[in-house]
């Protein structure tokens, strides 16, 4: 089952005009800047906004038609939300803010499934606080369970994240990744994140000024994002022997060299930065980078005294980004073989 | 209380009576008045003016309307007669009304307080739980506005215990049924050598407004240190 959204709605000057698709178990995320439509579509998916037109069918079943007059309220929708102010009930505890969609349900989770969810995402010890005696950090975790626990269709998280500090963006990460891993629904992470997207999602809505650039995997459609930092690539790898000391990362395309990351057959997600690949026309010998990857460039463009080269390697996807110059030195266009040296990689586990 | 006369004592327990049940009646009607006002719509200001009317109405003259509409040979005071038994004029219902009707704004005023300064984000998020209308209004919307609403009656209750006007014009000056606290004083104070009596049935209805306010104050932090707000 899945999610098929279209929408066109006005508001004010503003223009909203979208269409994509999201696959259920999987992470759709909303990606692109602020004032692009984001918070937009999830409250018109979640029923908190009317659109003037649109069609949004969750798991098979039409929650809104516009032209057939259907319009699902929110309370019926069964859509969870988790907003980025998490919005728990003040004058309930943990737990029975963690009930108040269950006890909603028209399919009320059983209460082994309960304890699990409360168990997965850690919250045993806070069952009886009250929420202004929790950490930011602590209380997205509750407006995460709350949400799970009414059993919706649809998961929906408007930017869970920004109102919390690097440290507890930390802490809450691996929780998403558990939740992703194991959830049976379509999960929309809206973000303006290019880190959080790269290492949560599965497919990418890229939204700007209220219309879709484009959709697609997380692993083709990121890299050569991002402006002060831009993406190189994400792919996505499996744990393999450990060599020297260090992991090996098999992936479509060939294997990566990262210092230890956890057993073998683990998967695990790589992110590159774009200006951590250096190209060579030549294999280099006698380098300290131990990532070295042949690969076939598809695309140079150029921007001033900057380039960004496209290159595959099997069925990845790398971008880097050197100057023009080297461009011109090294002749580099689309169709020749070179070699990308890979400076630095990141590794999160899944 | 030996301080007090047996007839004395009766006039406060009178007016306590009085006063708890016209807040009590007033209340649900309150609630509603202020959840309406609290939203925007056409007529707004209107029903705001008429909700605050009894606020700047003469008491005197709004009992001698009550009077006309209630009294047995008045419109609706006939119907009530005829079709349910039930007589407000002279009795302590009928000061009950008065009072309902003039600490109704009081009530209002404070719940609606409460009421716009909620974050309406809570209750978005209810409905995405699966919360419908009244299921909200029970379970967010008014355990939330709870202080205000407890201020507002403490407020009503301590406004009521002082109404004088209304009640004597509709109701009169009965011991036992409408002689309130106001009104015994009044009494007291047409009787010769009744001073000493005026002053310390004064002396207690400021007491008991002072206590009252302090009761309102103190229910009010608690509420909000347990709103964790």
């Amino acid at each position: 089952m899945s999610a098929q959204v279209a929408i066109r709605h006005r508001q004010g000057d503003f223009t909203l005009d979208v269409e994509f698709t999201a696959a259920a178990g999987g992470v759709t995320a909303l990606f692109g800047p602020s004032g692009s439509g984001k918070s937009s579509i999830v409250h018109a998916l979640a029923g908190l906004t009317r659109p003037d037109q649109g069609r949004i069918v969750l798991e098979g079943r039409t929650v809104l038609d516009t032209r057939a007059g259907i319009f699902v309220p929110p309370e019926k929708r069964r859509a969870g939300l988790v907003f980025q102010d998490a919005r728990l009930f003040p004058h309930m505890n943990v737990e029975k803010n963690l009930l108040f969609g269950w006890r909603r349900s028209e399919m009320r989770a059983s209460a082994p499934d309960v304890s699990r969810t409360i168990a997965l995402l850690g919250l045993e010890p806070l069952l009886k606080r009250a929420p202004k005696h929790l950490s930011g950090g602590e209380k997205s975790r509750v407006a995460l369970g709350r949400a799970l626990l009414a059993s919706p269709d649809i998961l929906l998280l408007d930017e869970p994240l920004a109102n919390l500090d690097a440290a507890r963006r930390a802490d809450i990460l691996p929780w998403l990744e558990r939740l992703r891993d194991i959830a049976r629904i379509p999960i929309f992470y809206v973000s303006h994140s290019l880190d959080e997207v790269a290492r949560l999602a599965d497919r990418v809505v890229l939204l700007d000024a209220g219309r879709v650039r484009a959709q697609g995997s997380v692993f083709d459609l990121l890299a050569g994002l991002g402006a002060e930092k831009p993406l190189g690539a994400v792919l996505q790898a499996t744990v393999g022997d450990i060599q020297d000391g260090l992991s090996t990362l098999l992936f479509d395309g060939g294997v990566l060299l990262a210092t230890e990351v956890g057993q073998p057959g683990k998967q695990v997600r790589v992110r590159i930065g774009a200006d951590e690949i250096l190209i060579a026309r030549e294999a280099p010998k006698a380098i300290s980078a131990n990532n070295i990857l042949p690969v076939t460039i598809s695309n140079v463009r150029l921007d001033g005294m900057r380039a960004e080269v496209e290159m595959h390697c099997g069925s990845a996807r790398l971008v880097a980004r050197i100057t023009a110059a080297s461009v011109q030195r090294l002749q580099l266009k689309a169709g020749i073989c070179a070699f990308a040296v890979i400076k630095s990689v990141i590794v999160e586990g899944g | 209380m030996p301080f007090l006369t047996p007839d004395e004592i009766e006039a406060l327990l009178l007016s306590l009576k009085i006063a708890s049940v016209a807040v009590a009646v007033a209340l649900p009607f309150a609630v509603a008045t202020a959840l309406i006002l609290a939203r925007s719509f056409r007529g707004k200001a209107l029903l705001d003016g008429i909700v605050q009317l009894p606020l700047v109405l003469p008491p005197v003259a709004m009992g001698f309307l009550l009077l006309v509409t209630f009294g047995t040979r008045g419109g609706v005071g006939a119907f009530l007669k005829d079709h349910f038994g039930i007589v407000l004029v002279f009795r302590w219902t009928g000061a009950v009304l008065a009072s309902a009707i003039f600490t109704f704004p009081f009530q209002v005023r404070s719940i609606r307080l409460a009421l716009e300064a909620q974050d309406m984000g809570l209750d978005e998020a209810a409905r995405t739980l699966g919360a419908g209308w009244f299921d909200r209004l029970v379970n967010i919307t008014l355990p939330l506005a709870l202080p205000g609403l407890v201020a507002g009656a403490i407020t009503a209750f301590a406004g009521a215990l002082g109404e004088f006007g209304a009640i004597i014009t509709f109701v009169s000056n009965i011991p036992g049924e409408t002689r309130t606290l106001p009104l015994a004083i009044y009494t007291a104070l047409q009787t010769p050598g009744g001073e000493a009596e005026a002053a310390r049935l004064s002396a207690l209805s400021i007491l008991l407004a002072f206590l009252f306010l302090l009761g309102a104050q103190a229910i009010m932090r608690r509420a909000t240190a347990k709103a964790g707000r």
